[in-house]
């Protein structure tokens, strides 16, 4: 399967380039628009993104591979990110990973979300849910669907 | 304990993220008064101020800004660290949605100051609905033709605690891999393509409108005489009431823990603190009782105030486990440039969880602190040398613990 950045990314690009010194810069927004638009990052992806970046596509590889936020498979379950980190640990994370088990979702493990003081925190689809309880998160994911 | 708000003073107003009321409550009124002075003397008075960066590491602001050319055939940028990523720390959030154009107003300044025409706010993956309200502010603010002459760009990270380290920051920005760079022997800007760049943390810069308004000495009002100023503090952890709540350097923790935490959850004992974010170390409840929140305070205890990111932790809390907790952590987020710490902090990381699980023997402490040993000051960055001094101060500290665990 060949990879197209749709319009809207298209204008995108082209309005981004002019906002920094280098298009190699864009090799992150671009892995971006690919995650929104695609879901994941496919080797295809990666290929036109190099030429976009004007960057060898093994460095743009590397670069996706480095940053935990992005994916390189698809997936059909929703992805729910969990802060395993201290104050979330100190706060009941643990039950929120028990809780999550219960329910069909793919649980990342992840590091500091930076909501400490509203621990312990999941993140779905880039929004933070605070200051968790197992029945808050029940009705958390249950309203997912 | 003196109430002070100077980056926090809008954060209790309704919708102070949107132009209009921010500007009915005084934002952008220092913009006037700005090019009525030479770039220069901005950063005269920002060295007199005694600004520090409030990132974690503490170092005067204004001596950063002098080191970028008034001069250069190349173009200057200001880049705002907005990775907010040290554990404990969730400071830089409440200014970009509670406040983002005291920011781009410091931004302004700042980009006058140093010559720059065009700044960068570098924001952690994770922070993607707070960035939201900053694009909001953003775009309000080119409208009302606030900016325009000087552009500011988003720009989201993707998920590593390492690009808040400025030089990581900006391979980056540049499209890399989160490296940290060597750092040069002289000082210099930072480089962001080959062009001088000024990185800041996001609170500096929303410092800077206050500084501007009221001048060098109303900011050294606050503090004490190293320290000036104030800090968005915050606790996190076995407090009653966590939170970020802005004071002057100098406080007493316990009275600041007491005051504005409630004290401690459920009526229980303290244990220890994390004074700044989790890369400052760990002290007992008895130093927590004797130590007052500024940046020679905690050095002359071996740890650091970092962030001001305090984690409180209650009687019941179990450090080997704290620690193990901590080294996944930095296992995780190593960027894996320098061997010693690519391989180190899982070596240590497997080392204290042989220790929590009960397997370890007393060989293992001394093998763990001999790894610390082997992590410090062996790599480009200070990343490997901060888990040397968390596992240094926790075993100084909290000993007894580890060794009753083997």
């Amino acid at each position: 399967m060949s990879f197209c950045f749709n319009d809207a990314n298209v204008a995108k690009i082209e309005a981004l380039k002019k906002r920094y010194p280098s298009a190699q810069a864009l090799s992150l927004p671009c892995l971006w628009m690919v995650q929104y638009q695609e879901g994941y990052i496919s080797l295809d992806a990666i290929d036109v993104i190099a030429e976009v970046t004007d960057t060898p596509a093994m460095e743009i590889y590397r670069v996706a591979t480095f940053y935990t936020m992005f994916h390189l498979e698809p997936t059909t379950q929703k992805r729910v990110l969990v802060c395993k980190t201290l104050s979330c640990k100190l706060c009941g994370s643990d039950a929120v990973l028990e809780q999550l088990k219960k329910h069909d979702v793919l649980v990342e493990h992840v590091e500091c979300l930076g909501s400490c003081g509203t621990a312990p925190v999941m993140q779905i689809d880039d929004v933070n849910y605070e200051n968790l309880t197992p029945t808050k998160v029940d009705a958390i994911v249950e309203g997912l669907r | 304990m003196r109430e002070v708000a100077i980056v926090s003073r809008k954060f209790a107003v309704e919708n102070s993220h949107t132009l209009s009321v921010a500007q009915a409550h005084g934002a952008y009124k220092t913009l006037e008064k700005l090019h009525t002075l030479a770039p220069l003397e901005i950063i005269e008075i920002i060295k007199e101020s005694g600004l520090r960066g409030k990132g974690g590491g503490g170092a005067p602001a204004g001596a950063k800004w002098a080191l970028m050319p008034q001069e250069s055939e190349r173009p200057s940028f200001v880049v705002i660290n907005c990775d907010e990523s040290e554990p404990g720390t969730f400071k830089d959030r409440q200014i970009i949605t509670k406040d983002p154009h005291l920011l781009i107003e410091g931004i302004l300044i700042t980009c006058y100051a140093v010559k720059a025409k065009h700044a960068y706010v570098y924001i952690r993956g994770e922070y993607a609905q707070y960035q939201d309200v900053l694009q909001g502010a953003v775009d309000e603010a080119y409208v009302a033709g606030i900016l325009g002459e000087v552009d500011v760009t988003l720009h989201r990270g993707a998920g590593a605690y390492i690009c808040g380290e400025k030089s990581a920051l900006l391979e980056s920005l540049e499209g890399k891999r989160g490296h940290p760079r060597l750092k040069p022997k002289q000082p210099e800007p930072e480089w962001y393509f080959g062009n001088p760049t000024l990185v800041n943390n996001v609170e500096t810069i929303a410092s800077v409108p206050f500084i501007m308004e009221h001048g060098a000495a109303a900011y050294r009002a606050y503090g004490t005489e190293k320290s000036p100023g104030t800090l968005l503090f915050a606790m996190s952890g076995h407090v009653e009431k966590p939170g970020v709540y802005e004071a002057e350097f100098g406080v007493s923790m316990m009275d600041y823990i007491n005051h504005y935490g409630g004290g401690m959850k459920n009526g229980k004992k303290l244990k220890a603190v994390i004074p700044g974010g989790a890369s400052t170390g760990v002290m007992t409840a008895a130093e927590a009782d004797n130590v007052q929140l500024d940046y020679e305070s905690l050095r002359s205890m071996g740890l650091s105030l970092g962030t001001g990111g305090m984690i409180v932790m209650d009687e019941d809390t179990c450090m080997v486990s704290v620690l193990k907790n901590l080294l996944e952590f930095y296992h995780e987020e190593s960027c894996g440039q320098c061997t010693p710490c690519r391989e180190g902090t899982g070596w240590v990381d497997k080392l204290v969880g042989k220790i929590l699980d009960k397997r370890g023997s007393s060989e293992d402490i001394d093998k763990l602190l001999e790894v610390a040993e082997t992590m410090n000051g062996k790599t480009i960055c200070v990343f490997a040398p901060a888990v040397s001094a968390v596992i240094v101060s926790f075993l100084s500290r909290f000993r007894d613990e580890f060794e009753a665990a083997l």
